[in-house]
């Protein structure tokens, strides 16, 4: 059931099955096609090597600097090695040990995010699911450099939140970015899991909604049809979004970066 | 002998309708609200024995749920909690359907998940935030969201010490996104009061699960929880639809996260106040 979605209005729905096309380029390619001399880093140094999350250094237009990925992969037995891009307490401590050492040498932050949420499993339980999502949040929110994060396909609950408490937050065009799946949100609310595509239109999770919301900085355009349509095209607009946004950063006082920062959070939310 | 089991029996016959009026009649004239069934055992408890016990069972020692309301009764000294940004209300951001008659439905006097405030605890004062079960499974949305962070900047500003009471059952689904950035507004906060060399803690109790143990509950210098509460991040029928397996009983209880390392103690409600104020004499606050 390939479909084709070049028409130009897609409806939430069709955004969640293209941010979910099993064509749709990984953080993996984005990292290899958009930066250069990546090498990656591995393990949280007090667990294990948590492959659902990508890290490492890397450069950009001569600006070196750290990349991390919440990634699905791009087959089957990268789906499997990856847990389908659902990391365990490890990844987030390995992400966050990344991005401390990225403080320490002065490095800005790159995070890609495409993933369901954290991995609902005994031992993620076990070893802290909760706690090692909430000291990233903790962490991020007073890091003293720059911090770009993009939805690149899902980002969902505090699986995705956990490497995205940044400066500058984008979406891709057709990624969704919302506190859970439609899925999840329709069996919750309605006890129903069918009423799915009701679910992401009532939810709100498109990159058009959250940019009316404020939620995030910006939209980076796909080609028509979606970013697997043409990755090359995609990679290319989403560099010039980083070092677009890298050099706007850069000039930056680290308080005055860290005062935005926590201004851009606390202003989340309406009440009267 | 052999012969009496041939015998017709005869039966009288009973209308059903007769039969609920008098089992009705015959039931107990108990003024509701004077007993209360514990949960765990059930037993019988009078209920002003419940309230002289702190709410917790003495026969099983089970912790029933307190609402905000309670919560400062058996906790702060008498009358000292005052209530801070009640009347705040969400404006329904996604305009979820329904979402407003919901908000209405609580059962509790709590005018959402949460109350803030300060109190005293033996004289000294204390800025705290009480989660309410009772009020939309302890949700969090914008508001509580928006008065825990309030809360927590008023503590920094007049260098107070930070206590949390966690109930949630997670997320508030109705207010999607802006949900999921009150975890992320919160701990920014709370980065900053520790900043500040100032003391958080987090005590836990039963439910405490996932956008709350993802953020501020796992965010205390001390993190403190109830016998037997449930803590865990993903929901239990999430995890045992993932692994196919049936959890284990203790899995996700307070007991449990003591083992693997994820709260420093377990206290139990009668000696609270007496735990929390020897922490706060070893870290030099004074009334």
């Amino acid at each position: 059931m390939d479909k084709d979605f070049m028409k130009i209005n897609v409806t939430p729905w069709e955004s969640v099955e293209i941010a979910r096309h099993k064509d749709r380029p990984s953080g993996q390619y984005y990292i290899e096609t958009i930066f250069k001399d990546f090498i990656e880093f591995h393990g949280d140094r007090n667990f294990g090597d948590d492959q659902a999350i990508i890290g490492g250094i890397a450069s950009i237009n001569d600006i070196n600097v750290t990349v991390i990925a919440i990634t699905k992969g791009s087959n089957t037995s990268e789906y499997i090695k990856r847990n389908f891009g659902m990391p365990n307490p490890e990844g987030y401590r390995k992400a966050l040990r990344l991005m401390k050492q990225a403080e320490k040498f002065k490095r800005p932050i790159i995070c890609f995010i495409d993933t369901m949420g954290a991995f609902p499993g005994m031992g993620a339980e076990e070893r802290g699911q909760g706690q090692a999502i909430a000291n990233n949040l903790f962490e991020l929110s007073r890091l003293k450099t720059p911090i770009i994060s993009i939805i690149t396909g899902e980002g969902e609950s505090g699986g995705a939140l956990a490497l995205a408490v940044a400066d500058k937050i984008f979406m891709l065009e057709h990624s969704i970015y919302s506190v859970l799946s439609p899925e999840g949100f329709a069996s919750i609310l309605w006890k129903d899991p069918s009423r799915v595509k009701e679910a992401a239109a009532v939810a709100k999770i498109t990159a058009k909604d959250l940019k009316g919301f404020d939620i995030i900085d910006g939209i980076v355009k796909e080609p028509r049809g979606g970013a697997h349509k043409n990755p090359v095209k995609t990679a290319e607009v989403l560099k010039k979004t980083i070092v677009d946004s890298l050099l706007e950063l850069k000039e930056k006082d680290l308080n005055e970066l860290i005062d935005n920062r926590y201004n851009k959070f606390r202003a989340m939310g309406n009440f009267y | 002998m052999l012969k009496d089991l041939f015998v017709k029996r005869q039966y009288a016959t009973v209308k059903s309708s007769t039969l609920k009026k008098s089992v009705s009649e015959e039931k107990p004239n108990i003024p509701s609200g004077m007993w209360e069934k514990c949960d765990k055992c059930n037993s019988m408890i009078y209920a002003e024995d419940l309230e002289n016990s702190k709410f917790v069972c003495a026969t099983c020692g089970h912790h029933f749920r307190l609402n905000a309301k309670e919560r400062i009764k058996v906790f702060f000294d008498k009358d000292t909690f005052k209530e801070f940004w009640k009347d705040l209300k969400t404006t329904n951001p996604l305009d979820f359907k329904g979402y407003e008659e919901k908000l209405k439905s609580g059962k509790t006097d709590s005018t959402e998940a949460v109350v803030t405030g300060v109190g005293k605890l033996n004289g000294i004062e204390v800025a705290c935030a009480i989660m309410d079960s009772f009020f939309m499974m302890g949700s969090m949305g914008t508001v509580v969201g928006e008065k825990i962070t309030r809360l927590i900047e008023h503590a920094t500003e007049n260098k107070l010490p930070l206590m949390i009471f966690t109930a949630s059952g997670g997320a508030r689904m109705q207010e999607g996104i802006f949900s999921l950035m009150q975890m992320a507004k919160i701990s920014a906060a709370l980065a900053k009061h520790s900043e500040a060399g100032l003391l958080y803690i987090s005590i836990l109790t039963d439910p405490t699960t996932g956008g709350v143990t993802a953020s501020f509950a796992m965010e205390g210098d001390i993190i403190l929880s109830e016998p037997n509460a449930l803590i865990g991040f993903a929901g239990r029928r999430v995890i045992e639809n993932t692994i196919k397996e049936t959890l284990p009983d203790n899995f996700q209880k307070a007991e449990f996260l003591l083992e693997k390392g994820f709260v420093d103690a377990i206290v139990e409600r009668k000696n609270m106040r007496a735990c929390i104020y020897k922490i706060l004499i070893l870290h030099g606050v004074r009334n």
